[in-house]
């Protein structure tokens, strides 16, 4: 046999962690931002201050960027489960087949008919229906992560199917009630928290853009009212992070206990548990070496801060997952989800007056904090992913078992090299494009032509 | 009384042969993009298919979601036993989207022209191995015991699904070319009409190999239409659809001939598809042969996915027909085009 370092599992593992997670730097830019633009647009329409179809445009553009590389790096997902998966796509096709094709019919063509409408239908369309173009991306990309999240959901918690073997000896899950599949015991919690982070991304990303312009002292007025609108949304979705990430915790701690174990750091089987501010894991001793807080981590799940809480030694060893990565995953993204609430409360405090906009290091704090959400977004999917193994689909089939049994790790290595060279140049053009976007600015041609005459 | 799992074989046929129709265009023009004679004219390409390449790709990836869901056991045979070429249609597609999202962003030449060669290479690479993957599909590939692709890389690349491969390449660029003749004008169409018989000889030379090569090496494939001559209709309609391609170009009727050759398109998957039914992957040991049966999910899911189905297709042909609506005409130039 050979070391882990090349064997096929490990090294499907990667492409996938590799691809998901450099896609997923653009599909909650798409949500968040779709949201933003609803804004904007709806903003000038009421108030035809043209400010805000310039702001609409500047970031329609920004927008058409994030989009296509999420799209052209969506579509490899879409493929990855068979060429990678394929025992996997045989065990799960009739259960999460349909979410995925669910996504295709409903978000994807909706999505991507109205994006053309938002690029390149300005002078095509009316403003109402241009606005409505606007609105269907923006509920489009939603949908998307509905049905996303609804077919992950289904492999930390399924319901709604049953197991079928058939005269080949061959397993399978069947659906049996497709809305209990849909509304699996996580999908909720799952779905609004991932919206609410996807939106808190969307919000950082353009203050980043505002407060940029605000230290360097340009576009000043643009700014200020980016800021304004960036800022609200902040706010409402921080927040909403925290309650939706607590409610999602709270299901972990239902329904994927040694997830929920290795989270947080509890190690005895049954006590009364600590909660760890930060700590760092001993896996080989099973020990936590950090702050913690008494009976804290009981407390917020059961209301009785003497109830015992299942700990990593209440489960087999074999169905555990890596628990350090799992810990710190967890901590740092409650860590930057916590630092953002109180970014976004500050920014508003220092509104009234516009003290915020002579703040200069707050605007700089503002400037780096669009790293944020991202990391948070990935640290999060790195918690509820990594922290589901040893499972591929919990409980049900374990992550070795999905390979595909006609791929063998050369071909795996090379796709691996390949899509590792791609993704890094296509994140370097990115962030090459998106700078000169944001070093050009909003552009004259933005205002609407009689504001243009008038200045 | 047809059966769910012979409407689902008709549903993801439905969504891989509008695929076909739609992308296929798109690809054509990415074949043809080298040749053309100045940045203008490539803007002018772009932006022809500019607002609506993203909309048709998510024909293939719906229909590869309808293929998981439907089929899942033909998704996870063919997708891993064609691994490296699947990979590399992955990355043909990353290139195409990424390649006409950027190529405007800078004015250098040196940037544009990578972009050129990636967004035709991409398109004529991503046609080939579509084509070479329904080559196989026909052909018939090695299934081991376990349902598993038991070939390697050199059994896909066989001389028949070549064939295909080139053939697919031919038809989207004369496709292509076509859609091109009705977005432009002047002395960007005069251009694209210089290239049109080219395209059609290549193709008909093409159409008439494989053709032949079908007739000859997989004869079941016409089974089903000696079992119903009324079927015969399929073939004939092909032919004459692609006929009248050069008709129609010859006398101006550019609408017609893109028709025609939508048609041609539409024609050639539906003979697969009658020569295939209703098998989906013909294997190499018949008895192995992945089929609409042996190969489903169960049919309360087919069921399911019908009603999502028929809620999903009404609204997907309302938006494709607005959009296709909305920027009809000839393409111009603005301050937001590519």
């Amino acid at each position: 046999m050979r070391g882990p370092p090349v064997d096929v599992a490990f090294l499907s593992r990667l492409q996938f962690a590799l691809t998901i997670g450099f896609h997923y730097i653009y599909p909650p830019l798409s949500i968040g931002l779709g949201v933003l633009l609803v804004a904007m647009e709806g903003t000038y329409l009421v108030t035809r201050n043209p400010i805000y179809q310039q702001m609409t445009r500047f970031f329609v553009r920004v927008f058409g960027l994030t989009f296509a590389v999420g799209v052209a790096t969506g579509i490899v997902m879409e493929f990855e489960f068979g060429t990678n998966w394929a025992a996997y796509s045989r065990f799960v096709g009739d259960v999460f087949g349909s979410a995925l094709a669910a996504e295709g019919i409903f978000a994807f063509f909706l999505e991507s008919g109205f994006l053309a409408l938002l690029l390149f239908g300005w002078n095509k369309v009316g403003p109402r229906v241009h606005f409505l173009s606007t609105v269907f991306v923006c509920l489009g990309a939603h949908f998307s992560a509905i049905w996303i999240v609804v077919a992950n959901s289904w492999m930390q918690t399924p319901a709604g199917y049953h197991l079928v073997t058939d005269a080949a000896g061959r397993t399978r899950a069947e659906i049996t009630d497709f809305w209990a599949l849909v509304f699996n015991p996580s999908s909720v919690d799952r779905l609004l928290h991932t919206i609410v982070a996807a939106w808190s991304t969307g919000a950082f990303f353009v203050l980043s853009i505002a407060a940029y312009y605000l230290v360097t002292r340009r576009h000043e007025a643009f700014a200020r009212a980016t800021m304004r609108i960036g800022l609200a949304l902040a706010v409402i979705a921080s927040l909403a992070s925290l309650v939706t990430g607590d409610l999602s915790a709270k299901g972990v701690a239902r329904h994927q206990p040694e997830k929920f174990a290795a989270m947080e750091g509890v190690m005895e089987a049954s006590a009364p548990a600590a909660l760890h501010v930060l700590g760092w894991v001993d896996e080989a001793n099973r020990h936590v070496v950090g702050i913690e807080i008494p009976g804290l981590l009981s407390w917020m799940v059961t209301g009785d801060a003497s109830a015992p809480i299942p700990g990593v030694r209440a489960f087999p060893a074999g169905d555990l997952p890596p628990l350090n990565m799992t810990f710190q995953g967890f901590h740092l993204m409650v860590a930057i989800g916590t630092a953002l609430v109180g970014l976004s409360l500050a920014g508003v405090a220092l509104l009234p007056g516009g003290r915020l906009f002579r703040s200069r290091w707050l605007l700089r704090v503002f400037v780096a904090a669009v790293l944020g959400p991202q990391l948070a977004n990935q640290l999060g999917w790195m918690t509820a992913e990594v922290g589901r193994q040893p499972w591929i689909v919990y409980k049900l089939m374990r992550t070795a078992e999905g390979l595909s049994p006609a791929v063998k790790g050369p071909e795996v290595l090379f796709s691996l090299v390949l899509f590792t060279a791609i993704y890094l140049l296509l994140f370097v053009l990115f962030l090459f494009l998106l700078d000169e976007k944001i070093a050009h600015g909003p552009l004259d041609g933005d205002l609407p032509a009689d504001a243009r005459h008038r200045a | 009384m047809i059966d769910l799992h012979t409407i689902w074989f008709l549903l993801v046929g439905t969504l891989l042969a509008g695929y076909a129709v739609l992308d296929g265009f798109d690809l054509g023009v990415g074949a043809l993009h080298l040749f053309s004679q100045s940045d203008e004219q490539r803007r002018l390409f772009l932006n022809a298919i500019g607002p609506v390449w993203d909309g048709n790709e998510v024909w293939l990836v719906t229909g590869a979601g309808a293929l998981f869901a439907a089929f899942p056991d033909v998704y996870a045979t063919v997708f891993s036993g064609f691994y490296v070429p699947m990979i590399l249609l992955l990355v043909g597609l990353i290139f195409r989207a990424v390649a006409i999202e950027f190529r405007s962003k800078q004015p250098g030449p040196r940037w544009r022209r990578s972009w050129d060669r990636s967004f035709s290479i991409a398109s004529v690479g991503s046609s080939l191995l579509m084509g070479i993957a329904f080559g196989n599909v026909i052909w018939g590939i090695p299934i081991g015991p376990d349902g598993e692709f038991s070939g390697s890389l050199l059994s896909v690349l066989n001389p028949y699904a070549l064939l295909t491969g080139v053939t697919t390449v031919a038809l989207f660029a004369m496709h292509g070319a076509i859609y091109l003749v009705l977005k432009t004008e002047g002395e960007a169409q005069r251009m694209v009409k210089g290239w049109i018989n080219n395209t059609i000889i290549v193709f008909v030379i093409c159409y008439t190999t494989t053709t032949m090569a079908t007739l000859i090496y997989r004869p079941e494939m016409t089974a089903l239409i000696q079992a119903h001559p009324g079927l015969f209709a399929l073939p004939l309609a092909t032919m004459l659809a692609i006929a009248n391609v050069p008709r129609s170009m010859h006398h101006g009727w550019h609408g017609w001939a893109f028709i025609s050759s939508s048609g041609a398109v539409l024609g050639l998957f539906g003979l697969v598809g009658v020569g295939m039914f209703p098998m989906l992957v013909r294997a190499a040991d018949p008895a192995r042969s992945l089929t609409i049966y042996t190969s489903a999910s169960s049919p309360a899911t087919l069921a399911i996915m019908l009603t999502i189905a028929l809620i999903g297709i009404p609204l997907v042909l309302a938006y494709t027909v607005s959009i296709y609506w909305i920027f009809r005409g000839k393409v111009t130039l603005d301050s937001m085009s590519y």
